[in-house]
């Protein structure tokens, strides 16, 4: 939009028809309601060169006129007042909804696609001010912004917004600083990704013990009460608070993600890790409590233990099962972490990481093809980003590194009932100190 | 009667939205440079070139320039924006999703 609207340039931008709501959507929110967009049938992706054509030279499937006429028009037929002058409107949020019947706002409330669909508990005034006494900050503090996607407008929210949401995820008024903490970061749980992302939260500190979080047992599923309603907030508040999460317009993840309805939030098991916790390795205090908020999360990869013989493929397998686009969040129970020590060597997660940088390769070839490395790696390659550049001179069955250190996180979480680990897809987007929202 | 509750909205504030001119249209593409813009997603490329090829087929007159922008296109591109405001007269993006 920015090369028709600051430079001047008349433009058509060409979109497939499966964007047609969101991409009117888009330019309404931009000010610009009836910039000159063209649509194509869908997909694009994986198509053949004669197949592209077709779309090209044939109608569109939106108004049925040919595709380049629309194109040709939209370049020289001369602008309208309303495209003169575009569009200017403010939109407001009561702070209050109407008063009604419990269950006219339980429906109020599905109707408008302000919950996940499961039930809630309703924000009353009552409950909102009890959620409030447990920090120092004023209700009408600004925490953060947020917004569903780069292209979008970005949403601004208060910390009584941010209370409004904890309290309809159920979270208890103590746990209210750590949610605060996640709302600062920034960071959405529903970000627009047609790749279907979820988020996930470690926490780190004191506050895991003060708020009886779970490191252990089951410390990734349903089975604390802080821990779950802490990542259900994580949820709700992305979704209201940078203006909706609507498939087909604020959403537009294809196959969606079973993992949004959590956002998985837990304790790091610091007591039992070998490894330095995850808040220190980025810089803070061990005595500092600290939420890690990671994007991206759509995929992991699992295995039990290591053995001697085999343990440097079996691992590495498992890397090359990755995408190469997604920063990888190695997700150990405390026995597999001390696996990596006693049977892999590695004695810091240091070492741990100086190793699967190493190993993590796949030849170079078969890495530029992946389609998400294309999209987003391929184009800053190009333009000279290292060491993105670096493989791209590489010869096809060189074996390139997939990840650098500062892309690579250790967490140690679990009960130690046996020494499974994981690989999480996933990728650290934003951290923030609790005890500045206590 | 059910009890009235008085409960609060979970929205945060949007942003006042500013409106926007759209550029000045052009009176003909006839002996202009038109960019087009590939986004770099989803082979854009081969759909950029197949406008080319449009233009090459059916508007001869129009200098159709395949531009690829110089980084990822979540990123603005100021650099490939000015080159078009300098060398072209109009922009064709794609694909946007």
């Amino acid at each position: 939009m920015s090369i028709d609207l600051k430079y001047g340039i008349p433009t058509v931008c060409l979109h497939t028809d499966m964007f047609t709501t969101v991409t009117k959507s888009v330019v309404r929110m931009n000010g610009a309601p009836r910039m000159r967009q063209v649509y194509l049938p869908h997909p694009v992706m994986g198509k053949t060169p004669a197949e592209i054509r077709a779309y090209v030279y044939g109608a569109s499937p939106v108004s049925g006129r040919p595709v380049m006429q629309e194109v040709v028009e939209g370049l020289t037929r001369a602008l309208d007042e309303e495209e003169r002058k575009g569009l200017t409107f403010e939109r407001s949020t009561p702070r209050l909804c109407e008063p009604a019947s419990e269950d006219a706002l339980r429906q109020l409330f599905l109707d408008n696609h302000w919950t996940d669909n499961l039930p809630i508990v309703l924000p009353t005034v009552e409950r909102v001010a009890e959620m409030l006494k447990h920090t120092r900050r004023k209700p009408d503090d600004v925490v953060g912004h947020h917004t569903a996607t780069h292209f979008r407008e970005v949403w601004q929210c208060t910390v009584e917004q941010v209370a409004v949401n904890a309290v309809m995820a159920g979270a208890r008024p103590e746990y209210f600083p750590v949610i605060l903490a996640i709302a600062a970061t920034g960071v959405s749980a529903r970000g627009s990704s047609t790749s279907s992302m979820a988020s996930m939260v470690v926490v780190n500190g004191p506050v895991r013990k003060e708020l009886n979080m779970n490191a252990g047992t089951g410390a990734m599923g349903p089975y604390n009460h802080a821990n779950a309603t802490i990542g259900r907030a994580f949820g709700l508040l992305s979704q209201n608070l940078q203006g909706g999460s609507l498939p087909g317009d604020t959403y537009m993840g294809s196959m969606g993600n079973a993992l949004a309805y959590a956002s998985p939030t837990f304790a790091e098991n610091e007591e039992r890790s070998p490894f330095e916790p995850l808040h220190v390795q980025h810089g803070y205090r061990p005595d500092q409590s600290v939420v890690s908020v990671f994007a991206g999360m759509r995929h992991m990869a699992f295995t039990l233990g290591l053995r001697p013989g085999h343990w440097r493929e079996q691992v590495r397998n498992m890397m090359r099962g990755m995408d190469p686009n997604e920063s990888p969040t190695f997700l150990l129970d405390p026995i597999a972490a001390r696996l990596f020590q006693d049977i892999g060597g590695l004695k810091t997660k240091q070492d741990l990481i100086g190793w699967i940088c190493e190993n993590g390769r796949m030849p170079a070839g078969e890495y530029w093809d992946y389609q998400l490395v294309q999209n987003y790696l391929y184009p800053r390659a190009t333009f000279g980003e290292e060491p993105l550049a670096g493989k791209l001179r590489a010869a096809p069955d060189e074996m390139v590194r997939l990840w650098t250190p500062e892309q690579v996180n250790v967490v140690v979480v679990g009960g130690e009932t046996n020494g499974y680990w994981r690989i999480a897809g996933a990728r650290l987007a934003g951290s923030a100190c609790v005890d500045d929202w206590r | 009667m059910a009890t009235q509750r008085v409960v609060h909205n979970p929205m945060g504030y949007p942003p006042k939205v500013a409106g926007k001119a759209l550029a000045p249209r052009l009176d003909t593409l006839d002996g202009r440079t038109v960019y087009l813009v590939d986004c770099r997603f989803d082979d854009s490329d081969i759909l950029l070139k197949s406008v080319q090829a449009w233009f090459a087929e059916h508007m001869p007159s129009v200098k159709a320039i395949y531009k690829p922008i110089n980084n990822v296109y979540t990123r603005d591109d100021p650099t490939t924006w000015q080159e078009i405001k300098d060398k072209g007269a109009a922009a064709i993006i794609g694909v946007g999703h």
